[in-house]
């Protein structure tokens, strides 16, 4: 019996090396079969409910109302920071609906949408808005109605890593502009009261609904700083005995926005049915769902038809801080305020 | 006369403290989250845990672990079987870290092994933007998922076969040789007859650990329900979407599929043994 | 002797065939799967500049994070050794009813995904778990802190040990253990002078795998730990939050890093192993 020639046995590895390739490339293809007849939306963390209910009710419409083909829209979530840096890698987003405009605004300057973005949509691509209030236990028995109630020794606080999650930068935020505003409040104290915070938190959880789960879910903690709808839903739909929302005097008006991925749709093909869906979450029929999963509507007649769903708020903007770029490099970049707090010598 | 008694008395006395030390581990280590799991699958009842395994995105993801289960196990137990044969059966320079670069993935964090994928298929890496302008898409896709599988079960299938390859030596292949056996022939015919139980159980461990892997999936999946999402991922998706029953459901399939793999892997493997202890008998 | 006389066999041409393609498919997937990957990873964290390297390499934090890897990984596998010895030895020698079962659930670890772990941990350690509740009432607390971390991996680390302990103690004869007792030794002397010397190779290995597997550990940890920098936070964490900060030289550094000092460990290990089994070869011959 001949031994094998060197010569077969190299063509055959070609082949199973060609073979190999080809099969990554086949998997890698399926994506173009998606595109054709679906949408993917790249969410943060607390809209499960939400889309889970928009993205049928779009669908819906689009088929009967509007006489195009059926699509299915797809909703991937997870922490605002951590779905934006997916997208930038290569995740196939036709629109992204993420926590805050500075993750969006990341993906504009990698060049995947246009810079002005936020100009494109009304009410500055903020289909709907939220804000942060407290979650603590039934009938409030640790008495915490306001932000210095949070510092009280023996309060355990729980609230996400602002590095990962979106809402934790947003409470991160109303807790530094509600210091800012206090009597004699200014960039010292601000600072003081935020370290005095953190050192309350046993749990930083990577995700919003990951800390709502450690709240609710294993009891960890005596309040939750959370997204008003995250809040709201757990203490009507989780837990009506169990838990309870307080308003702080003074919170921050956050604005979770929208933006089509201008580089994926155009591979994709999917420029109007995107436009069609982001043009959707501002239709009545939206903002009526909106604001049944406790997200505050944008539109005039649903906002009023539920103001008893929504706390009376006193709120302040990110603008009055200066703004997602200037916030985000003082205290969120490496090095930032936040990190401070966080220092070795804690 | 009096000493041995005692003696046995002690034995039994710290033979009974160990074997209640034993019950008291398994209890608490083994036990119990399991029971916690099964428990919370069937808060609803037995139909609620039926019914939620049929949701559409359920479905998708049973069958892309089955997809990539059966993709990463056939690849890395054929070049397996090679790589195990080549190191056992022949010496050659860099053998030893050939044999070193193999067992790397074992102690490699999954995070990393998710990360390594992205450093080359993310648009951000080196060739993720030039593919996607082919339209070949890697990461965020099926065939990240499979790469980072292939990674995290690199090492089973070589690691289990290369003991008993060894002990084997290579008289009998160098005797099939001489009668004129081709390469095929003696792998087929020669050395995997003796070595399969021990092959089995590599398959096996591979099978178990691509199936349940969660930290370098998760890094490279993007978690699309219904297109790249795995068992493990959905059953993360579920629990944030506070569906603890679906989740648990899914949690205690994927556990029954994971664990028939594993016991299956000790029934072989205690035919294996007795299949060399006899050996060494005759 | 049978080593020399490969080696120079192989010198000459092997006669054995295949060898040319078992070496080329093995290197093909070995180079596709391992080093190419692995390559990326090298040389990721010098592309920006040798600065941004040596910035990540300072930093106190992931010094921490290391730190918090590393020491729970080594204090879950070191309590999971007795455990395991004990599982092992009432598995092998002990006819006890529920043994089959009990065999079957030590794989437990290996097979649930690590999410489930987690989660499934954090529960049962919880303020209000099956487990945390009692022991909270007792003021330990585990969930969210260090400990969590530890009892976390020496979940996952349990198997490693089980399973490489069982067969050596399977193949050690019981007679050895009855007449060490018939000739007067006390049931603690023949654990230590009997069995433990000839169980410590496997320990060792088992040790090591299930430290090895510890420090890289993600999924099981990061749902029962406080996840807090400097102290609860994992390395693969701090890798995850880093990507999360879009600091790839950061990230990649610290998977760097990790890479290193677990392969380190292990080559340790496998070291310690070789010495610990020659050292009880020449103490039988003395």
């Amino acid at each position: 019996m001949p031994l094998h020639s060197p010569i077969t046995v190299s063509r055959r590895v070609l082949l199973g090396g060609t073979l190999a390739c080809a099969g990554l490339a086949a998997f890698g293809h399926q994506r173009r079969a998606r595109a054709a007849s679906g949408l993917l939306n790249v969410s943060y963390d607390p809209t499960r409910e939400l889309y889970h209910e928009i993205n049928p009710a779009f669908s819906e419409d689009r088929g009967r109302v509007q006489g195009h083909d059926a699509i299915i829209v797809r909703t991937s979530n997870g922490g605002s920071g951590a779905q934006a840096r997916s997208v930038l890698e290569g995740a196939p987003a036709d629109v992204v609906t993420l926590g805050l405009a500075r993750d969006i605004d990341m993906l504009a300057q990698h060049g995947l949408l246009a810079a002005d973005w936020q100009k494109r949509l009304p009410h500055n691509s903020t289909p709907f808005t939220s804000t942060i209030v407290f979650l603590v236990r039934k009938g409030n028995p640790k008495a915490i109605l306001n932000w210095p109630d949070l510092v009280r020794p023996g309060i355990q606080v729980v609230t996400p890593n602002p590095k990962t999650s979106g809402g934790a930068r947003w409470n991160y935020l109303a807790a530094w502009g509600w210091a800012l505003r206090q009597p004699g409040g200014n960039e010292t104290a601000a600072r003081l009261y935020l370290k005095a915070l953190f050192s309350h938190v046993p749990v930083l959880d990577a995700g919003a609904r990951g800390a709502t789960n450690s709240f609710v879910q294993r009891g960890m903690g005596d309040v939750l700083i959370a997204w008003e709808n995250e809040a709201l839903l757990a203490a009507k739909d989780l837990g009506p005995d169990n838990f309870d929302v307080v308003v702080p005097k003074l919170t921050i008006l956050a604005e979770p926005p929208v933006a089509l991925v201008d580089r994926n749709i155009h591979i994709h093909g999917t420029e109007a049915a995107a436009q069609a869906y982001l043009n959707f979450l501002y239709s009545r029929q939206a903002q009526k769902i909106g604001a049944s999963h406790y997200f505050r509507p944008v539109d005039p007649t649903v906002a009023v038809e539920n103001t008893e769903r929504f706390p009376a708020v006193a709120t302040f903007d990110i603008s009055s801080l200066g703004g997602w770029k200037s916030v985000q490099k003082t205290h969120f970049a490496a090095g930032g305020i936040f990190d401070q707090i966080y220092s070795a010598d804690n | 006369m009096t000493a041995p008694v005692l003696n046995k008395k002690n034995l039994n006395i710290s033979r009974w403290v160990l074997i209640i030390t034993t019950y008291i581990i398994v209890g608490i280590m083994l036990v119990l989250p399991p029971v916690l799991v099964i428990i919370e699958a069937l808060r609803d009842g037995p139909y609620a845990a039926f019914a939620s395994m049929t949701d559409p995105d359920a479905l998708a993801a049973i069958r892309l672990t089955l997809v990539m289960t059966v993709a990463s196990v056939a690849i890395n137990s054929t070049f397996g079987v090679l790589a195990a044969w080549l190191i056992a059966k022949y010496r050659f320079p860099m053998r030893g870290i050939l044999l070193m670069l193999i067992e790397l993935p074992i102690s490699i964090s999954p995070v990393v092994a998710g990360l390594v994928w992205l450093l080359l298929f993310g648009t951000q890496g080196w060739w993720g933007e030039a593919l996607n302008r082919m339209n070949i898409h890697i990461a965020f896709a099926p065939a990240g998922i499979l790469l980072a599988t292939l990674f995290v079960t690199f090492p089973y299938v070589t690691r289990t076969l290369l003991p008993l390859m060894e002990q084997q030596g290579r008289d009998a292949e160098d005797a099939a040789m001489l009668l004129g056996a081709s390469f095929w022939q003696i792998l087929w015919h020669v050395t995997l007859p003796e070595a399969r139980w021990a092959l089995l159980s590599g398959v096996l461990l591979t099978t178990a650990r691509a199936m349940g892997e969660f930290g370098a999936v998760s890094v490279v999946s993007g978690h699309i329900p219904g297109l790249t999402e795995t068992m493990p991922l959905h059953i993360e998706t579920l629990y944030n979407g506070y569906q603890s029953v679906a989740a648990f459901s899914m949690a205690t399939l994927l556990a029954i599929m994971a664990m028939a793999t594993v016991s299956l892997r000790s029934v072989f493997e205690s035919r294996a043994h007795n299949v060399a202890t006899g050996e060494h008998d005759a | 002797m049978k080593h020399a006389h490969n080696t120079t066999r192989a010198r000459a041409i092997d006669p054995l065939p295949g060898f040319r393609f078992a070496l080329v498919s093995t290197l093909l997937w070995v180079g596709l799967i391992v080093a190419l990957p692995l390559t990326a990873l090298v040389m990721r964290p010098w592309q920006e500049g040798i600065g941004a390297m040596t910035a990540a390499l300072q930093d106190s934090r992931m010094f921490a994070a290391l730190r918090v890897s590393f020491v729970s990984a080594f204090l879950a596998a070191l309590i999971d050794v007795p455990l395991g010895v004990i599982l092992a030895w009432t598995l092998v020698r002990a006819r006890l009813p529920g043994r089959r079962v009990a065999d079957a659930l030590i794989d437990l670890p290996f097979a649930i995904p690590t999410a489930v772990t987690g989660i499934t941990l954090a529960t049962l350690y919880g303020p209000q778990g099956w487990l945390g509740a009692p022991l909270a009432r007792l003021g330990i607390s585990i969930a969210y802190t260090a400990t969590g971390i530890v009892v976390a991996l020496m979940f996952v680390g349990l198997p490693f040990i089980v399973r490489s302990v069982e067969p050596v103690l399977r193949d050690l004869p019981p007679d050895l253990e009855e007449a060490a007792g018939l000739l007067g030794a006390r049931p603690w002397q023949i654990v230590t002078r009997v069995v433990l010397p000839a169980l410590l190779p496997a320990t060792v290995t088992g040790f090591g795998l299930a430290f090895a597997r510890g420090i890289g550990e993600y999924g099981s940890v990061i749902f029962i730990a406080g996840n807090q920098p400097f102290r609860s936070e994992i390395a693969p964490l701090l890798i995850v939050v880093r990507l999360q900060e879009f600091d790839y030289p950061g990230a990649t550094s610290i998977a760097f890093v990790l890479l290193v000092v677990s392969s380190l460990c292990l080559a340790g290990v496998a070291w310690l192993r070789r010495r610990v089994a020659r050292g009880l070869i020449t103490g039988a011959a003395a």
